[in-house]
């Protein structure tokens, strides 16, 4: 059989395609948002889009399951709290095609939000879920999981997580299989498909019995599966956190689980028996610990001495069962002691000179998810309030409801144009129709930047790049009532602060839109072209090492330190020094600098 | 129920750099060459935001039969490293007798552009001193400029780790650059892994 050294990501989506899928949708999240790519690019037998947000996307594909279309929603973890009101319910429809959400962790927070484990979801729920440990089992899970969702008329949730959708490993490639499900509707079906009460009890009966026939299913499932070798110890785990246990301690014994949820009770009855004491590794929540501590057995070590937050390693797995008998590796530099490197606005990004603005303004800046978080890290530090997708317009107006006229000129919500169609809508209809004054910007840079530049309705593309409708953001606040309603050049910072610090003070809502500000790394609109200017450099003439263009924080901008003086006999520390292969020419530091010393560079 | 299948010995490269730098493409390389040669292969990356600058690491293993795709802290065999900076963040991570290649070019972190941190000083020495002979500096950027293009000293660095291979011949690599670049690329980069081979 052909191996490919495959991503997990890459891997679930060819397990998707060999499934028979035909619908897949999904929203961009860490480490989630290669699988549709993957799909849109590869597999043209699947159907891909990109939903405006992680709930409309289980419900595209729920409605298209119920056609008997195998079909999947994709999500990162928090994207199944936003989806959570459709998920709990189908877990009682059930499906007609095989269903599958995948849903993506990320212990460490690399890059996310918060830090929640989902295989909590599945015991909410009362659905199963599969956890592969790596590109193999994503793909060969994926395409269980579809069987499983039909035998047994549930949605299928596939937890991955960083270090397992992130990482490359050999996989088997097979076939393409088209489902044999007949396709249909059926009207006679709407007993099982219309939740109102009386047909909820009957498939709340069913939920219970699906779960008993999963728990003997659990049993059987041949993803789980013991490896007796040293019975002095015996470990329990799953997904990356096994191959970390293996890692450290290939001498033990193990029951490594495929499924998470249900449990296979009479498997871990025997491994008990098997082996004289159990330790428990998992990765975040004692999700596993608490429910076989809750079958009765005695463990030997779980949460006790494996930490419950952060991602594992096998260092750290090592660590925490070896205790003080673990030698660590000799230090021969304190990492603490070098200057991190966390990411930073591209130089060019239409984001720095609006948060410059709102900073130079003094406003208590609501946020929101994207690339223009990064607008909370110092020196701009402009950015004050950032919780999930979409908070930042109903935070503000709840700010300016609690401050009243105290508040007016004083608070502001940033949005993105991405997050704006996922979750802004709607508290923006808020502000209107309660009567609120908060003042809402839109940074449209004409594309999701920071999951890696997907398509979504405001954008003009489909994620196969077709041509499609784009969403005009001024339309949409004149729909819900907003009648103050200003378009802004970011680039241009004193009229920027002019017109932002105007609408702030209106005691009525306002909608700012950012106009011809695409993002620095999307090639299609040309976002150079409306640079004048290829690149700048310092007048050493002039500069006085005042630091004032330090504040804005370009990559392009260095400090350099030595005692000198200007042309015209002003004492300085140091000047600063443009980098030209990285400076594009946005001008943004041009307007900051009080003494004229950044100049156009000749090539 | 079935039996654990013996580990063997595992190969641990740990590839760190900063965004842009092509440390993606060279640990694919080295993946296309290692998988061909017949070993299991695992990789593991955090993406997430090397695009805005950010520091780039890949755990790189291979082997007969490889459980974690992530080295354990301390077991590095090979340090590959495309920037001084991100090299000597990772130093307590190799061992003893572990080799080294970084490439000779700084990149400032923020913190440093804004004059408030120092850039280390002297990241060779200190890799010296505790790794001896067994450290190699590379000025991928400019042999790369040399040839005509910056954007292959990423390819230089995967010559010059090369040496450390030689029951790998030189024709497994060429394929691998030729099956992972684009055809208008393949001389340029060739050239780059030959001048990047003699350099160690
Ligand atoms: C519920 C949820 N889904 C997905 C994500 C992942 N995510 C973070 S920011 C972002 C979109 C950012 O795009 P945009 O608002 O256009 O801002 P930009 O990055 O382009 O500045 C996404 C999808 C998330 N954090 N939470
Ligand atoms: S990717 Fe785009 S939005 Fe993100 S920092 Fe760069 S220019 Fe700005
Ligand atoms: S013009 Fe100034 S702010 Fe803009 S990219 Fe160049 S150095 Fe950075």
């Amino acid at each position: 059989m052909k191996k490919e050294l495959m991503q997990g990501n890459a891997a679930v989506a060819r397990g998707a395609w060999e499934a028979g899928v035909k619908i897949a949708a999904a929203y961009p999240g860490t480490p989630s948002s290669e699988i549709l790519q993957d799909i849109a690019s590869t597999y043209p037998e699947i159907y891909p889009e990109w939903a405006p947000n992680e709930k409309v996307a289980v419900e595209v594909a729920s409605g298209a399951a119920l056609t008997g279309a195998r079909s999947m929603a994709i999500m990162k973890h928090v994207g199944l709290n936003v989806a959570a009101d459709p998920f709990m319910t189908v877990a009682y429809t059930g499906v007609k095609g095989g269903f599958m959400i995948v849903v993506a962790d990320d212990p460490n927070v690399h890059s996310s939000q918060n830090e929640q484990d989902s295989r909590n979801w599945a015991r909410f729920a009362k659905v199963p879920m599969l956890e592969p440990s790596d590109a193999q089992e994503c793909k060969d899970f994926a395409k269980l999981a579809f069987d499983i969702s039909e035998k047994f008329d549930t949605p299928v949730l596939l937890r991955t997580e960083t270090r397992v959708a992130h990482s490359d490993s050999p996989v088997a490639l097979g076939e393409r299989k088209e489902s044999t499900m007949p396709m249909g509707l059926d009207p006679k079906e709407a007993p099982k498909y219309v939740m109102v009460p009386v047909n909820v009890r009957v498939r709340r009966k069913f939920v219970e019995e699906r779960m008993r026939k999963l728990e003997a299913y659990a049993e059987k499932f041949k993803y789980n599966v013991m490896e007796i070798n040293d019975t002095k110890i015996g470990v329990i785990s799953s997904g990356v956190s096994y191959l970390y246990a293996k890692e450290a301690f290939p001498e033990w014994s193990y029951l490594k689980l495929g499924m998470v949820w249900p449990l296979p009770k009479k498997m871990i009855a025997t491994f008990f028996k098997k082996v004289k004491k159990v330790i428990i590794v998992e990765e975040l929540d004692p999700f596993l610990e608490t429910e076989i501590k809750a079958m009765g057995y005695k463990i030997f070590h779980g949460k006790d001495v494996i930490p419950n937050m952060y991602e594992l390693s096998p260092e750290i797995v090592e660590r925490s069962l070896k205790g003080k008998a673990y030698k660590p590796p000799k230090i021969r530099v304190k990492p603490e002691d070098l200057p991190r490197r966390p990411p930073n606005l591209c130089a060019g990004c239409s984001h720095r000179p609006l948060f410059y603005a709102l900073k130079k303004l003094g406003a208590f800046v609501f946020g929101d998810i994207g690339c223009y978080t990064l607008a909370t890290a110092p020196p701009l530090q402009a950015l004050h309030a950032c919780i999930c997708m979409g908070a930042s317009v109903g935070m503000a107006h709840g700010a300016m409801k609690a401050l009243g006229s105290e508040g007016l000129g004083k608070v502001v919500a940033v949005i993105g144009d991405s997050t704006f169609l996922h979750g802004g809508v709607t508290p923006l209809m808020n502000v209107v129709y309660n009567k609120g004054n908060s003042t809402t910007i839109i940074l449209d840079n004409r594309i999701t930047g920071m999951t890696g530049h997907q398509e979504h309705a405001g954008t003009g593309f489909t994620i196969r790049q077709e041509p499609t409708n784009m969403v005009d953001y001024e339309e949409i606040g004149k729909a819900l009532g907003v009648k103050s309603i200003r378009k802004i050049d970011p680039y241009d910072i004193k009229s920027c602060m002019e017109i932002i610090k105007e609408e702030m003070g209106k005691n009525e809502p306002s909608l700012i839109i950012c106009k011809d500000s695409p993002c620095m790394l999307l090639r299609r609109a040309k976002p150079l072209e409306k640079f004048k200017t290829p690149f700048y450099v310092i007048d050493t003439d002039k500069c006085r090492g005042c630091r004032m263009c330090l504040e804005i924080n370009c990559p392009a901008i260095s400090w350099r330190a030595g005692d000198g003086e200007t042309k015209d006999g002003h004492k300085r520390k140091g000047t600063v020094y443009i980098n030209r292969d990285q400076c594009v020419g946005c001008e943004v530091c041009v307007q900051v600098c009080k003494f004229e010393a950044i100049v156009p560079g000749q090539k | 129920m079935k039996k654990t299948k013996q580990n063997g010995k595992v190969t641990n490269i740990f590839l760190s750099g900063v965004g842009g730098q092509g440390t993606i493409l060279a640990s694919n390389i080295l993946a296309e060459v290692f998988l061909k040669a017949g070993y299991e292969v695992k990789k593991a990356e955090v993406h997430g935001m090397a695009q805005r600058g950010g520091d780039v690491t890949t755990h790189f293993r291979f082997g007969k039969k490889v459980y974690s795709p992530i080295i354990k802290y301390g077991d590095v065999d090979f340090l590959l490293s495309f920037e001084l900076l991100e090299s000597i963040r990772y130093i307590n991570w190799v061992k003893p007798e572990g080799k080294i290649v970084i490439n000779n070019q700084e990149i400032f972190p923020p913190a440093v552009n804004l004059g408030m941190a120092q850039y280390p000083k002297d990241v060779g020495k200190a890799f010296t001193k505790y790794f001896k002979n067994n450290v190699h500096m590379i000025n991928g950027q400019e042999i790369a400029k040399n040839l005509g293009n910056m954007q292959a000293a990423n390819v230089v660095l995967v010559g010059a780790f090369s040496n450390f291979f030689p029951e790998i011949k030189d024709e497994q690599w060429i394929d691998a650059l030729k099956t992972l670049l684009a055809p208008k690329l393949h001389d340029l980069n060739v050239k780059a892994f030959y001048e990047g081979k003699k350099a160690l």
